[in-house]
């Protein structure tokens, strides 16, 4: 075991913590951008950095190994100072559009600029201008929003494997893009929007939702996705009775499948829910032609005459299909109406198709 | 040359770096043979005793370095820096002209220290014909069998100045964007493909002959007791002879302009020094007389550096030449880490301004901060270093910013 | 799957992939799969007949003749055997029936196998050396396998290899079959199948018969029903007369649409409860509308067993009703009285008759979710299944033979064409056509074509073609790709505007499991002029 002091606080934690969650054990909380749990890490952001007695430099907590008779101090002027600064470098170029952003509420850069009291900044100078067109259906990128923390790119990698996109130029000019600076749909992009997910601030963002809702007006219902076998979790996000999005929540005691990760279809298939072309009303045939029935009719209907094949022809000229989509207490209710109330085992699903 | 004190440039000129024979006639080879003798451990500890540091700009001491090494199944490698991307800076080009065998033959010992059988040298790309050179000279090396069973391959840089970061270096040999890593862990630990890997300047290695063959003592006796050894030097700017030197590590600054140098050129008036490449600090006339090793310029808030010394006269203007610097940093800070990518940017826009007459005391105010941030919160050394001219001028020649401060 | 998910992430050291393209139609395992090959060196095998994305990343990659899957498992069996690859002791110890394996396979030689399957003898020794070597070998599979009159044999097959090797009952390991549908898992453990209670009891066993009628206080059919196959063509022969559809689409899911329709329109009544107006409502008599899943409390059942909740997120729509209280509504008109309060409420009732789920709540499965089987509240539930013994005790070998698909190419339809899915398509296309973005990305069903066979057929990249079986014809978009080879083309079934289910055959299905043979009929493509 090590021993430090994290503002104040002796504090013990296993060789090969890291003085991030040191810091964190010790109460304090730690400002990063780049740092994501999940991910390999980057050490560029720099907001994590503290300051550690005796080191000239300060020390980005998120890749520093704790040492032994560390004295650690997370909020000290000279931490301010930096941080506050590496925020009105990004401010000085960021596309300031708060007003409209999908992502306010969620925004680290909003978030910690509010809590370092910066309003604008002191370097404000030319500000970068990357285009924006990328006419794919799920993703818009503005990257003119974004802070460069790499977890794009760390989870196009490491979670997908897609490893669609990466970092292209130097400097300022740096940026992410895909190999040959396209479209996402040129590129070995499969559309999971786990960039989406781990993008701190309003650069990368879900087309299905945009301007939907944001983060403060929607709740968010953990639910399983409707799609594939695998069974990942998912959240609907839910404003004013409507899902207006998915979000995914990446612990894994509420993720267990795939703490978070979602595909195309989990992440931004959801919009058929208030799809215009629900039915609404049951509809009974009559010459050929639908028309609107009422509950009581349609279901009366119905059940008088499956009764009467029951009557006629027996149970067993009567079947049902069950679902592979419907949930596990309505296909046991089904095969129990089949079996019980007509009589029947012919109650099968969809399963080998 | 009187004042100097070659060694690692005693035969310049006078045997042919491409041909080990050539350089075993004149006692080659020979610190290699010593070194394979040796136990590792007392390898280490002599080259420890020597007091030799790294003469790529971090002054680290050499032994102890190697002594990180952990000795386990994996492969371990030798790297040699040899990126060489300070303007004004070619003293590794030098060595390697005048003596490539004595580079090789200390990555050799470098190799037996740290039971390393690979070493890469990694020249900067403007290099073509070095690369040339130095293949040609590994090749006779191994012929003739003194390199014995270490092998050394040259690998061609990406021509960006970052990439002689070691961390980035490793990166771009391993064919990633050349981007530092952050530290810990240590490229003694994990290095190139994550294995350990020695990462030294190309002088440091070609000291390791000598020290082997005269004994770590009689390199630690060698000028400045805390940094001892001699020091390639390369003159450039405003003085009479601009060429390169070796010279003991406690040479004076000011002998440095004015004997090796010859004064300045014109027999104009001094006006600043900038030592150790672009991110050196510019040190005033009255800083003159300080010694040339890493700790005294250290002290005086300077830094040897590579060794490059550049010379102004009366007539530079300071203030441009620190906005051309900032230029340079802000196109050659890789984009990795913010207050390094977005800060090299703002100090270019600063010093613009400022040089264009357009500034206030507001913005100077701004550049200090800034450089302050720079330098505690950059995540390598040329974020880090990036400010250093800013602040040394400020301080020391603030009178050329109030000028054109509106 | 007999193994977790988790464990193809971390637990795995080689994972052998037959028929199933998991990064586009399992995303989030293909993922999981990638990561452990990237990051701890996982070794990956593929057989499939197109050279899918995880090919790319593959140590070995096998493409196969589609429909001879049995002879290529077959032959990786005998090179394992051979070669004393074999795990001898799970072998004598966990199983039975190994040496009627061992005859059978004996004439399988990598040689002969070759030539059947198409792929390198080298190969299926590579392929069979990793699988049989690997400390903890998972075998994953999909429609790919399944989809073939031979289904039951391809999956007995696969079931062989991983006992010959002892890939069963660790972590890591398993036969592991990718299911299709969210639900598809649930509806079978529910009983939604013709010859088996919830929990897979048997409907001809007595006992098991005995045990419902008292649960649900009523008399029931001994007999077993008929499957979704085959009661299309009951339907078709007149001899069944209604039809109740939940929330499934038919005339685009199942074989030979032609057939399926004529046979929906010979119904006396057909009922379809969905939430949309599909291709099979249009058809039916009554139509019910339903909910999404958005809109319901419940659960569902993952491949790996994992019972998990669904939430009830907005309101439904107009009049549209709980699909559980529509059932309520009819079983009590139907003349059986029941009520429930919520789902829950049917959860309990559930717990009670089906002993794997017996140890599950809502409350326990609030978060996380659990592996059945769970026989208790104490219980932690299953991840691996067979960790000590098999549900029959030994673990039964069958020895199987190679057998052609039901129709093969000749003259007149000289190509294989098999179906399947995209991945931003899902089924039918009722929920994923209609959700915007994915059907704007892709809009329209194409036929994947070889290079070569595209030239031949002086066929573009995008140009319209017509593809051609013995049952119809749909035209559609070429998409010409290197993925398959010259013998083979390839098409998706979301799509009704040319519904891959029009090409497919319902003549024969697999005899035990009434699967259909999506991956192997003969068809023509054509330029159109
Ligand atoms: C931006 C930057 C550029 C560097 N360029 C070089 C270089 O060109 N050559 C070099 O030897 N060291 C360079 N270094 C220092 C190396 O990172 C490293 O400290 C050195 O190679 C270690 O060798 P030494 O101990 O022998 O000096 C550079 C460092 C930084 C931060
Ligand atoms: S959507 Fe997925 S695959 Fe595409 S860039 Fe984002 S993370 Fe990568
Ligand atoms: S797009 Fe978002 S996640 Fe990617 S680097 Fe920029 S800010 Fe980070
Ligand atoms: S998000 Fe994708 S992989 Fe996950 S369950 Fe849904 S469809 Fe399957």
């Amino acid at each position: 075991m090590l021993k430090l002091t994290i503002n104040g606080q002796e504090i013990e934690v296993p060789k090969g913590t890291m003085l991030l969650s040191a810091c964190q054990q010790a109460g304090a909380d730690i400002p990063t951008f780049c740092y994501d749990p999940d991910l390999k890490l980057a050490g560029s952001c720099r907001m994590c950095v503290v300051e550690v007695e005796g080191r000239r430099n300060l020390l980005a907590s998120c890749v520093t190994p704790c040492e032994n008779n560390m004295v650690v101090s997370t909020e000290s002027d000279r931490t301010t100072e930096a941080r506050k600064v590496i925020l009105e470098l990004l401010l000085a170029r960021h596309k300031v559009e708060c007003m409209t952003c999908e992502k306010v509420g969620m925004c680290k850069l909003q978030d910690y600029c509010y809590r370092y009291g910066v309003k604008d900044s002191r370097f404000a100078g030319e500000k970068g201008h990357f285009a924006m067109e990328d006419p794919n259906p799920f993703i818009e990128r503005d990257y003119d929003k974004c802070i460069m923390c790499t977890r794009c790119v760390r989870a196009c990698e490491e979670i997908t494997g897609a490893q669609a996109i990466n970092v292209k130029e130097r400097g300022h000019h740096a940026k992410i893009s895909t190999i040959f600076d396209g479209k996402l749909a040129d590129s070995t992009c499969v559309f999971c929007g786990q960039c989406i997910m781990v993008c701190p601030v309003g650069a990368l963002t879900s087309k299905v939702s945009m301007g939907k809702g944001r983060s403060m007006e929607y709740d968010r219902v953990l639910t399983t996705c409707t799609y594939c076998g695998t069974g990942c979790t998912l959240e609907l996000n839910v404003k004013d009775d409507q899902v207006v999005g998915v979000t995914s929540n990446r612990d894994a005691t509420y993720s267990p499948v795939n703490k978070g990760a979602l595909c195309v279809k989990g992440r931004f298939g959801w919009d058929f829910i208030h799809s215009p072309e629900r039915l609404t009303t049951p509809l009974i045939k009559e010459n050929g032609q639908f028309r609107p029935a009422s509950w009581e009719e349609a279901m009366d209907f119905a059940a008088n005459k499956l009764k009467a094949i029951k009557e006629k022809d027996g149970p067993d000229s009567i079947a049902m299909f069950s679902s592979a989509r419907v949930t596990n207490e309505e296909n046991y209710l089904a095969q129990k109406m089949m079996r019980a109330a007509i009589g029947t085992n012919n109650v099968d699903h969809c399963a080998r198709l | 040359m009187a004042e100097e004190q070659r060694v690692i440039l005693e035969y310049a000129d006078k045997i042919d770096p491409k041909k080990a024979d050539d350089y075993i006639k004149v006692g080659g080879y020979k610190g290699l043979e010593k070194a394979r003798s040796m136990d590792r451990k007392a390898l280490i500890d002599e080259v420890k005793k020597s007091g030799l540091r790294g003469r790529g700009g971090a002054g680290f001491n050499a032994g102890m370095k190697w002594s990180f090494v952990p000795i386990k199944d994996e492969d371990r490698y030798v790297v040699c820096n040899f990126d060489e991307g300070e303007p004004g800076t070619y003293k590794d080009r030098i060595i390697c002209e005048k003596n490539a065998q004595a580079l090789l033959e200390g990555m050799a010992i470098c190799g037996a220290a740290i039971a390393s059988k690979q070493g890469y040298i990694y020249c900067r790309g403007e290099y073509p014909f070095v690369v040339k050179m130095l293949r040609e000279a590994i090749k006779s090396a191994k012929d003739s069998g003194a390199l014995g069973d270490f092998d050394i391959e040259v690998r061609m840089g990406a021509g960006a100045y970052v990439c002689g970061e070691e961390t980035a270096l490793i990166e771009s040999i391993e064919g990633h964007r050349g981007e530092p890593r952050f530290k810990p862990p240590f490229p003694g630990v994990a290095g190139l493909w994550a294995q350990p890997t020695v990462v030294n300047n190309v002088e440091t290695f070609a000291c390791l002959p000598y020290i082997m063959t005269n004994g770590a003592d009689w390199f630690a006796g060698i000028g400045a007791a805390k940094y001892p050894g001699t020091k390639v030097l390369t003159l450039t700017g405003d003085v009479e002879n601009a060429t390169y030197f070796e010279v003991p590590t406690n040479y004076m600054l000011r002998d440095v302009v004015y004997k090796l140098g010859g004064g300045v050129k014109g027999g104009k008036k001094f006006k600043a020094v900038q030592v150790g490449g672009t991110s050196g600090a510019f040190i005033p006339e009255q800083n003159l007389d300080t010694q040339i090793d890493f700790d005294s310029m250290s002290a005086i808030g300077a830094a040897l550096g590579s060794g490059a010394v550049f010379v102004m006269d009366e007539t530079r203007d300071i203030v441009d030449i620190v906005t051309r610097i900032s230029k340079f940093f802000e196109h050659e800070s890789c984009g990795k880490c913010n207050p390094c990518r977005e800060g090299t940017w703002r100090c270019r826009e600063i010093m613009e301004k400022i040089n264009a007459g357009k500034a206030s005391q507001k913005d100077i105010d701004n550049l200090m901060l800034l450089s302050r941030v720079m330098k505690n919160a950059a995540l390598c050394g040329l974020g880090q270093a990036a400010p250093i001219p800013i602040d040394s001028t400020l301080e020391h020649f603030g009178y050329e910013y109030s000028r054109k401060i509106v | 799957m007999t193994n977790s998910i988790g464990e193809l992430g971390t637990d795995a050291t080689a994972i052998f992939l037959i028929g199933t393209n998991t990064t586009e139609n399992h995303p989030v395992i293909g993922y999981k799969i990638k990561k452990n090959v990237r990051e701890n060196g996982a070794k990956l095998v593929v057989a499939d007949p197109r050279r899918i994305d995880l090919a790319e990343m593959a140590d070995v990659y096998m493409q196969f003749r589609p429909g001879t899957d049995v002879a290529l498992l077959n032959g990786m069996m005998n090179v394992i055997i051979n070669e004393g690859l074999m795990d001898k002791e799970f072998v004598e110890n966990r199983t039975e029936g190994f040496e009627a394996v061992k005859q059978v396979v004996e004439k399988y030689t990598p040689e002969m196998v070759s030539v059947i399957t198409g792929v390198p003898a080298e190969d299926i020794k590579k392929a069979a050396r990793i699988y049989a070597e690997a400390e903890a070998g998972s075998l994953c599979y999909a429609m790919g396998l399944t989809q073939h009159t031979t289904g039951t044999d391809n999956v007995k097959s696969a079931c062989n290899l991983a006992m010959l090797t002892g890939n069963l009952g660790r972590p890591g390991t398993g036969v592991n079959p990718l299911r299709g549908q969210n639900n598809v898992q649930g509806a079978c453990d529910m009983g939604a199948l013709p010859v088996s209670y919830p929990a897979y009891q048997a409907v001809s066993a007595d006992a098991n018969r005995e045990k419902f009628e008292q649960a649900w206080g009523v008399k029931l059919s001994p007999n077993n029903g008929c499957t979704l196959t085959a009661a299309i063509n009951k339907a078709h022969h007149g001899e069944l007369k209604g039809l109740y559809v939940l929330g499934e689409n038919p005339v685009l899911s199942d074989p030979d649409s032609h057939h399926v329709i004529e046979a929906l329109e010979k119904l006396d009544l057909l009922i379809v409860q969905d939430i949309f107006l599909t291709e099979t409502a249009q058809l039916a008599d009554v139509v019910l509308p339903g909910v999404t899943w958005a809109e319901k409390d419940g659960t569902f059942s993952n491949t790996e067993r994992r019972v998990q909740r669904v939430r009830k997120a907005v309101s439904s729509p107009g009049d549209a009703r709980q699909d559980w209280e529509i059932l309520v509504d009819m079983t009590n008109r139907l003349g059986y009285a029941c009520s429930y309060d919520s789902p829950e409420d049917i959860f309990e009732e559930i717990r009670k008759v089906t002993p794997s789920y017996a140890g599950i709540t809502y409350a326990r499965i609030d978060q996380t979710g659990l592996h059945w089987p769970c026989p208790n509240e104490e219980h932690p539930g299953t991840p691996i299944l067979h960790a000590e013994k098999f549900s029959r005790g030994l673990g039964l070998f069958h020895a199987i033979e190679f057998q052609e698909a039901f129709e093969l190419p000749d003259e007149e339809y000289p190509l294989i064409l098999s179906t399947g899915r995209s991945l931003f398509h899902y089924h039918t296309g009722t929920m994923t056509r209609k959700a915007v973005a994915l059907d704007v990305h892709q809009p329209e069903n194409v036929v994947q074509v070889s290079p070569n066979k595209a030239a031949e057929l002086g066929i573009i990249d995008g140009e319209k073609v017509r593809l051609t079986t013995r049952r119809g014809s749909i035209e559609l978009k070429a998409q010409v790709t290197d993925i398959l080879n010259d013998q083979v083309v390839f098409t998706f079934f979301h799509f009704s505007e040319a519904s891959a289910n029009v090409l497919t055959q319902a003549e024969k299905l697999d005899p035990v499991a009434g699967i259909p043979e999506y991956k192997v009929c003969a068809a023509r493509l054509e330029k159109i002029v």
